[in-house]
Formats: C-alpha cells, sequence, structure tokens
C-alpha cells in the first residue's frame, strides 16, 4: 500500500481546486487505503462508502463554483460523539446503537460548507472516557505503528485514521486529553482549542465544562486551516466564544526570537519515561536554535491535576448520562428481562446498555455529587481547581508557551491497563490541566522510541492564543518534519 | 499500583457526620449499592463487588486535595468567565413530530413516546 501523493489537505485542496485530481478520484483512493486496512486497525465505526462518493461527485460538479472553498474535496472523519445527520452516531455504547442524529452537529455544518467529503465515523471509548479506545462497545481500534498497541484514547480511532493515512483530517473531542494523547500516540497533530472556541452544538455531552472539539492532522498547518474553518460563535451553543472567524488568524512563521517557553522542570522530574524525556529536551533545542528562549516555571499544583479531573469530569459526566434512559432514542432492555415498570425499564437498560468504564465514572460523580460526599469531594475539587488556574496565570506572566511532553510513555500493549483503571487515569497528567483551565494545547510528532513508537511534545498557550500555537509548532515542524515517518505497510488479517 | 485496605469501615451514610475539611471513609459496598441506586444502574453483583474495590481506590487517590488549604479559595465551576448571550425570540423551525420519534425504541402508534407503566 503506496503512501498517499498528496497526504496533507493543503496539497489535496489545491489539486482539488486546479483539476489536477477530482473530488471522486481523492475519496475512492481513501476508500480504499480504508478497505485495505480496516480489519487490522478496527478506526471506524461506520464507513460512509456510498455517501462520501455521492458528496465527492457533487463537489466535482460545482468545482468552479466553489473553488474558493476551504476544503474543497478533501476528506475527514468525524469522532463517533458527534452528531451526523442521518448516519449512525453511536459514541461507542450499545446504548446508541441504532441512534441516527435528526441534526448536524454545528462542526459538521461548518466542514460540509467549507467543501469537505465525510468518509466516516471513527471508533472511541465509550462516551469518550477512557486512555485506549479498548473501551468501545465495537471493539479496540489498534495503533498503525505497532498494532498490539493501543491507539490511546479516547479519539484513537481518529488518531489512526489520520497516522495510517486513511484521510488527512479527523475531528475529535477532548476533555482530558483525548485529541492530544491518542495524537502523541499515533505521531500526528492534534489541537485542543480554548474552551468556547468550537460549538459544542452537538457534541454528546461527556463534561460540559471541559469538553472541547477540536482537529487531528499530520501538519500544524493543515490543523490551522481545519481550526478556522470549525471556530467561532454559534448561536446553539452559550458557551462558544463571542468575536467572528475573520478574527482568527492563521499566523506566519517568523517571530520566534520573542518567543518564551515556560518548562516546568519539577513535575517532569518523576514518572516520565527516559527516551519521551530527551526527546522532550531535543525538540526544546530546535525551538532554542530557532531563537526562542526558554523559562523555568513553578506550576505548584499540578500534581493534583488528576484527583480534581476524576472528581470533576465524573460528576459532569453521571449528570449528562442521564438521559440515556430507553425512551428517546437508542437501546432498551427487552420487557421479557422482567421490566414490569418505567423505573424497572430505566435500571436494566442501562446496566445492559453502558459498559464497564462508563459505569465507573457513572458511580463516581455520582457519589461525589450525593448528599454529604458534594462538599467533601466536589467542592473541594473546583476549590483547587482554582489554584491551579491561578498557577497558569501566573507562569503565563513569564511565558508565552507551556511546553511538556504529551504523555509520560509512548503507547502501552493493549490490555495492559484494563484491570487497573486507575493506573489509565495516572497517564492524563500533563493532559487534563489545559481542560480544567481551558487553555489551548497542541501535541506534536517529536521522534520515536527506540522502539519506533511515536513521541508527543505539547506546547499549551494563553486563552484564544492558538495563534502562538500555531507559530511555534509551525516553526518547529519545520526544522523537525517528523510528520513526513509513515507507519509500516499493513497487512490485513 | 494501590494497597487495598483491609479493614471496611461501615460507613452510616449521614449528611452531618461529613466536615467538608475531610475526606469520608472508605467507600463501602453498602455505599455501591445505595449510589447504584440513585444512578438508576441495576449493576450485577460481581460489579457491585468490582466497583467497590476500583471505586474506593480512586477516591483514595483522590484524598491527596486535602493536603491544600483552600480556605478562602472561591471555586471554579467553568472554565471562562460566562454571561448569558441573548437572542430575539424568533418563532423559527424545530424537529418534527416525525423526526423527534424517529429514534424511540418504542413510539407505539399514537406520536408518543410508549414506556411501561409507571406505578407497578
Amino acid at each position: 500500500m503506496p503512501a498517499p501523493t498528496e497526504p496533507t489537505l493543503t496539497d489535496l485542496r489545491a489539486a482539488v481546486a486546479e483539476g489536477t485530481r477530482s473530488a471522486v478520484d481523492v475519496c475512492e483512493t481513501y476508500l480504499d487505503r480504508i478497505s485495505e486496512t480496516e480489519n487490522t486497525l478496527n478506526a471506524f465505526t461506520t464507513v460512509l462508502h456510498d455517501a462520501a462518493r455521492a458528496r465527492a461527485a457533487e463537489v466535482d460538479r460545482h468545482r468552479n463554483e466553489w473553488r474558493e472553498r476551504t476544503l474543497l474535496g478533501v476528506p475527514v472523519t468525524i469522532k463517533d460523539v458527534i452528531c451526523t445527520r442521518g448516519i449512525a452516531t453511536t459514541a461507542g455504547s450499545r446504548i446508541l446503537s441504532g441512534f441516527k442524529p435528526p441534526y448536524n452537529a454545528t462542526v459538521v455544518t461548518r466542514l460540509l460548507d467549507a467543501g469537505a467529503v465525510i468518509l466516516g465515523k471513527t471508533n472511541c471509548d465509550e462516551f469518550a472516557m477512557g486512555s485506549s479506545t479498548e473501551h468501545s462497545a465495537y471493539g479496540p481500534t489498534r495503533n498503525p505503528w505497532a498494532i498490539d498497541r493501543t491507539p490511546g484514547g479516547s479519539s484513537g480511532g481518529a488518531a489512526a485514521v489520520v497516522a495510517a493515512r486513511l484521510a488527512p483530517v479527523s475531528i475529535a473531542s477532548d476533555t482530558g486529553g483525548s485529541i492530544r494523547q491518542p495524537a502523541a500516540f499515533c505521531g500526528v497533530v492534534g489541537l485542543k482549542p480554548t474552551y468556547g472556541r468550537v460549538s459544542r452544538y452537538g457534541l454528546l455531552a461527556f463534561a460540559s465544562s471541559l469538553d472541547q472539539i477540536g482537529p487531528m492532522t499530520l501538519t500544524v498547518a493543515d490543523a490551522a486551516v481545519v481550526f478556522n474553518v470549525i471556530a467561532g460563535a454559534d448561536q446553539h451553543d452559550a458557551t462558544s466564544a463571542a468575536g467572528t472567524r475573520s478574527e482568527i488568524g492563521v499566523p506566519l512563521p517568523g517571530d520566534e526570537q520573542r518567543a518564551r517557553i515556560g518548562v516546568p522542570r519539577r513535575i517532569l522530574a518523576d514518572g516520565v519515561d527516559s527516551e519521551v524525556l530527551s526527546a522532550f529536551e531535543e525538540a526544546l533545542h530546535v525551538l532554542v536554535k530557532q531563537g526562542a528562549t526558554v523559562v523555568d516555571i513553578e506550576l505548584p499544583h499540578m500534581a493534583y491535576a488528576i484527583p480534581i479531573y476524576y472528581l470533576v469530569a465524573p460528576a459532569e459526566a453521571s449528570s449528562n448520562l442521564a438521559r440515556y434512559d430507553g425512551v428517546r432514542y437508542g437501546f432498551r432492555s427487552s420487557l421479557r428481562n422482567g421490566n414490569s415498570t418505567v423505573a424497572n425499564m430505566y435500571d436494566r437498560t442501562r446496566d445492559e446498555g453502558f459498559g464497564a468504564e462508563v459505569k465507573r465514572r457513572i458511580m463516581l460523580g455520582t457519589y461525589a455529587l450525593s448528599s454529604g460526599y458534594y462538599d467533601a469531594y466536589y467542592v473541594k475539587a473546583q476549590q483547587v481547581r482554582s489554584l491551579v488556574r491561578r498557577d497558569y496565570d501566573r507562569a503565563f506572566e513569564q511565558a508565552d508557551v507551556i511546553a511538556m511532553p504529551t504523555t509520560p510513555t509512548a503507547a502501552f500493549p493493549i490490555g495492559e491497563h484494563t484491570d487497573d483503571p486507575l493506573a489509565m487515569y495516572l497517564g492524563d497528567i500533563f493532559t487534563v490541566s489545559a481542560n480544567l483551565t481551558g487553555l489551548p494545547a497542541i501535541s506534536l510528532p517529536a521522534g520515536f522510541t527506540k522502539s519506533r513508537l511515536p513521541i508527543g511534545f505539547q506546547l499549551m498557550g494563553r486563552a484564544f492564543d492558538e495563534a502562538t500555537l500555531f507559530r511555534l509548532a509551525g516553526t518547529y515542524e519545520r526544522e523537525a518534519p517528523w510528520w513526513k515517518e509513515h507507519p509500516p505497510a499493513l497487512v490485513a488479517d | 499500583m494501590m494497597t487495598a485496605w483491609t479493614n471496611s469501615i461501615q460507613s452510616d451514610l449521614t449528611p452531618d457526620v461529613v466536615l467538608a475539611s475531610s475526606m469520608p471513609s472508605r467507600l463501602t459496598r453498602a455505599d455501591v449499592d445505595r449510589i447504584a441506586a440513585l444512578a438508576h444502574l441495576d449493576l450485577t453483583p460481581e460489579e457491585r463487588e468490582l466497583f467497590t474495590k476500583q471505586l474506593a481506590d480512586v477516591l483514595d487517590y483522590a484524598e491527596r486535595l486535602l493536603e491544600v488549604n483552600t480556605d478562602d479559595v472561591s471555586v471554579t465551576w467553568h472554565p471562562v468567565s460566562l454571561s448569558s448571550p441573548l437572542r430575539d425570540d424568533e418563532v423559527c423551525d424545530s424537529l418534527s413530530r416525525e423526526d423527534a420519534l424517529a429514534n424511540a425504541p418504542d413510539s407505539g402508534s399514537n406520536g408518543l413516546f410508549k414506556v411501561p407503566k409507571v406505578i407497578g
């Protein structure tokens, strides 16, 4: 299976706009690649063979009229927690089996308006709860770089798709690292925008104060293009940030001399794999050579980010997932199972419809919010969350961006953490604080371990300053174009 | 990673014994039963046993938040300061009844969501 000749969004769009390739030809190429690899990777919950071809043909028919559109004929995939009208949206859960949303998420509408062709829905941990894509009712996704390893999660399917060149763009969601951690594990670019930057309308809610939609791509420039398509205020999401989309500029490299990169040395001292740490130092060195300076910063409450996250996120989830009760959509437990009353039907539907990790988090969140425990757990966590925010506010007085590894280790083997949820949670140490604070963060491919597993490098920015992230990330990528490496050929089972 | 406690202190679950400055005692099977009922999850006995240990491990880990002095620290419910954006109150299109019912496991024949009897 040869690598695509035009692997990036930018190249593909240009080829379609100039007429050197038709959108149908591009679409067929990617659908063929998906057919060759899907048995091995299981990156999709739905592949839209016919709908994608029909859409590509529509793009070709309108090519002259739509020539200026930003994503003209560009194949994209959508994480299966984002609503697509008339197309199954499962959230990786049995409880939504058969659900076909009656409307599109705002991001989907914006992608289509920009001329994109949706190839399919990508696999994920159930309701985006997990760090490995093993918690999907539709089976685990495999990492294209090493198929015995997880692609990370929860957006493991989305990351595997971009890494294996099955689409140049995946749209995913990030509640505690679900875009950035799989991007790191699969060697692709993943952006979690500032909270409120991208409308959450049509995203199946997990934790509403933490959820944010963002792109996964091969290059930083591609991420910036997609970001500009999907960002902006939306009347359907009251938390979407004011300001027009035209205010969000794509930055150009060239101002690196002024950038101060904050590094929280103290929290890197323990528990980070040595190969990850040396890749991190090397990435810093690349930016320093381009004129950036490194400053030491302190984030004294960073060690509390995981316990805060694993109280706040389940608390919000337990409330958001109350809607899945077998009445309005999805799965309902069979009446034969003794569902003599509606209460009985709710309880059976939810036990049979949700998987173990989702049930654990609903239980944890319900407990943290229950009478007598609310102050001890939920309020305490939200107070320490304020201290984490204050740490970042102070750090950003000294630094323009904050750098750290995306993850403490490279991708772990499938099955490694399935019996010990807490061990899995601890791997989120470097990603959750961007969600707790709402700050933007981007993960970049930064090399490989000796066993050829990708390593991620993360930059966090000030609120609504994605532009600085793109600028520095683009400079790093120009000097260290790891994205050009591609995974070994996958042999279908 | 976490060492399981060998004792199983029975929590009496009365709110007034829990102080904001201290975490409750280790989660018990009785707590799990109560929470499962609140969360409308008809868990199996095996799930109840497993979750009792796993949730207690996570809650024990969360106890490190107690180390932090939060006197006079405000809460962060939300990462950005929110206003209430207002729009004009105009009548616009919404889902048709047919679309709204299309995903229901059982919508009967009267254009309504159908559920088992409410009172058993």
